[in-house]
């Protein structure tokens, strides 16, 4: 079986995001890059289930610019076998990045697909339970635990109320949160190995995908800001101001 | 006129509040409002959504295989009746963040994440970057919204409304590539964290498992929900469904009091929108005291009992 992993370009998460002051975007000029936290997690699992012995290989694909190369390179470092790149220079929504995996799908036929539960950039959440619609097939988001039991699989997944578990036939889509694992640190080796695997580039239209019906993203604003608070000096002073505010 | 479709969320109980919100939201949109109710045995959870103000109809899909909420049954159950609908709306839950992108992409659209704001019925306000920007989005014309809703932006609509109840069967059989297997919930009979008034948290500095007794004691004592960092749930002092932030729960209490928590971006993000932040750490460095309302530099082992006693 092969495993597919998405692995996205964004912001580094330790990074404090600053909206530019003409509203057009976000201040992005030398700031650190970095594969998205959960992408890294999904492919991490992809890895522990190669490793033991439930896949021959492991795929990682981006879409984006030629900067995700350096993205899909980390992948690679970690211990992907090849990678993917869609090469597109518009900044892709969800839908048409689903299109694009799934076309990536038919090329590969996966048995699994993992994919991070949300980008930590846009936050929106959408790309894998798209996926899986399109491609007719089951999913599983915000998998905090996941069990490969020949041709179906037990997911336990993060909910509002608790943890769910559902099993699923494969292939799937499988979307990961922070808990289904620690991801490994890259080493130095791995990064002069990794330059000599596989990259292969695919442009979106090689692909045969057009990009239709974005949602137009108008302007930025930073959020509201809160008032300055004030500081208390003991537990006292604390109850007096909460019931000053009609809190307590 | 816009014609909105609204998802319902509920336990096979009660309608979840979110639901509520979603209707709020969507009469900020303006038009004709509908409520769709999936599951078995939901009379009552229809007559409830039925009795949101300014609903028009609800729509209950009586199935068993719809009790569970597989999103596959339910998309399918949405595209069956989705036609002639300009909006179809759900709550930006763990429930309806694997449900809409679903019914989003059969419908050949992208979705609108997380609606905090209504500009006009096709053009919305919603944060990215954990909330470090608000932009503007509108949907192209002639296309279906498919949006979820962030519900710490929206209060509750009044239940005062007396819509109509419509029921009908499933148009689709249950699929049959993905199985319930069953729910485990580590909540006991404290106020749910995402309509909870009050609000006490824990993060790393609670320390152990042990430990957070203190946090639910004081949380008891103000009839508050108990919430949690990443790092707290992570280490295992409490269930995953306590963890607020980025990619836990969105909240807004009245009052949020957190303590031993840092205050890092992706935390921040879930309590922006409380009334009041209440902070207790020992640091006086630690960046939560920058968005808290009222700060208190201190031990939260020695401040806690302090507090429960100026209480009593
Ligand atoms: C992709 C991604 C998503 C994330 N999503 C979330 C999320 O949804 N929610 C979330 O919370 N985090 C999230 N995080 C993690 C976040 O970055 C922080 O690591 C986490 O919030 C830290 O938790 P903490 O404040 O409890 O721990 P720490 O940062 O370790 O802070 C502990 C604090 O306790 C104080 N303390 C210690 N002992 C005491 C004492 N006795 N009395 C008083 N104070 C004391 C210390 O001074 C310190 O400030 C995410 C991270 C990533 C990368």
């Amino acid at each position: 079986m092969k495993i597919l992993v998405g692995i996205k370009r964004v912001v580094d998460y330790n990074v404090r995001v600053r909206v530019l002051a003409d509203g057009s975007g976000v201040d992005t000029d030398g700031v650190k890059m970095s594969v998205n936290p959960f992408d890294e997690i999904a492919l991490e699992e992809a890895l522990r289930i190669r490793d033991a012995g439930n896949a021959e290989e492991v795929i990682v694909v981006s879409a984006g610019g030629d900067e995700c190369q350096q993205q899909l390179r980390t992948g690679l470092a970690m211990g992907a076998d090849r990678a993917i790149q869609i090469q597109t220079s518009e900044g892709l929504q969800p839908l048409s990045t689903a299109r694009a995996f799934l076309k990536v799908i038919e090329r590969e036929d996966p048995g699994l697909v993992l994919l991070g539960k949300q980008a930590i950039d846009d936050d929106n959440c959408q790309t894998g339970q798209m996926l899986a619609a399109l491609w007719e097939r089951p999913q599983a988001t915000s998998a905090s635990k996941l069990e490969l039991n020949g041709n179906s699989a037990t997911v336990v997944r993060e909910v509002d109320a608790g943890l769910e578990t559902i099993e699923i036939d494969l292939p799937a889509v499988v979307t990961v949160d922070l808990r289904l694992n620690e991801p490994r640190f890259v080493k130095l080796p791995d990064i002069m190995k990794a330059k000599r695997k596989p990259m292969d580039v695919v442009s979106l239209e090689e692909l045969g995908v057009a990009i239709e019906g974005n949602l137009e993203i108008g302007h930025y604003a930073p959020p509201p800001q809160r008032e300055q608070g004030i500081m208390v000096e003991d537990a006292a002073q604390l109850v007096e101001e909460l019931k000053n505010r009609g809190l307590l | 006129m816009s014609k909105i479709l609204i998802i319902a969320e509920h336990d096979g109980q009660s309608l979840n509040i979110s639901t509520a919100k979603c209707v709020t939201c969507a009469q900020a949109i303006g038009g004709n409002i509908d409520i769709a109710v999936f599951g078995s045995g939901i009379e009552t959870i229809a007559a409830e959504a039925a009795s949101l103000e300014s609903v028009a109809r609800v729509i209950a899909v009586d199935a068993e295989h719809l009790s569970a909420p597989i999103a596959a049954n339910w998309a399918n159950e949405v595209l069956a009746i989705a036609d002639g609908y300009s909006h179809l709306l759900g709550p930006s839950t763990t429930l309806g963040k694997d449900l809409m992108p679903r019914i989003a992409a059969l419908a050949g659209v992208n979705q609108v994440s997380d609606i905090m704001a209504v500009n006009a019925p096709t053009s919305f306000k919603r944060p990215i970057y954990a909330g470090n920007a608000i932009i503007d989005v509108e949907v192209p014309a002639g296309a279906t919204v498919v949006a979820t809703v962030r519900i710490a932006s929206w209060q509750a609509a009044a239940t005062t409304g007396g819509g109509s109840v419509e029921v009908r069967s499933a148009s689709s059989n249950a699929v049959k590539h993905t199985r319930y297997v069953g729910l485990k919930s580590g909540g006991g009979e404290r106020p749910d964290l995402q309509s909870a008034q009050r609000v006490v948290s824990g993060g790393r500095g609670v320390g152990s498992e042990e430990n957070f007794k203190v946090i639910y004691s004081l949380a008891d004592k103000l009839g508050a929900g108990v919430g949690a960092s990443r790092a707290a749930v992570d280490a295992g002092y409490v269930p995953n469904e306590m963890q607020v932030g980025q990619t836990g729960k969105i909240i807004s209490p009245d009052l949020y009091m957190a303590f031993g928590i840092s205050g890092a971006i992706q935390h921040v993000t879930g309590i922006k929108d409380a009334g009041t932040i209440v902070a207790i750490n020992k640091d006086s460095e630690s960046p939560i005291f920058e968005i808290a309302d009222i700060g208190l530099v201190g031990d939260l082992f020695k401040i806690i009992p302090e507090l429960e006693k100026l209480l009593d």
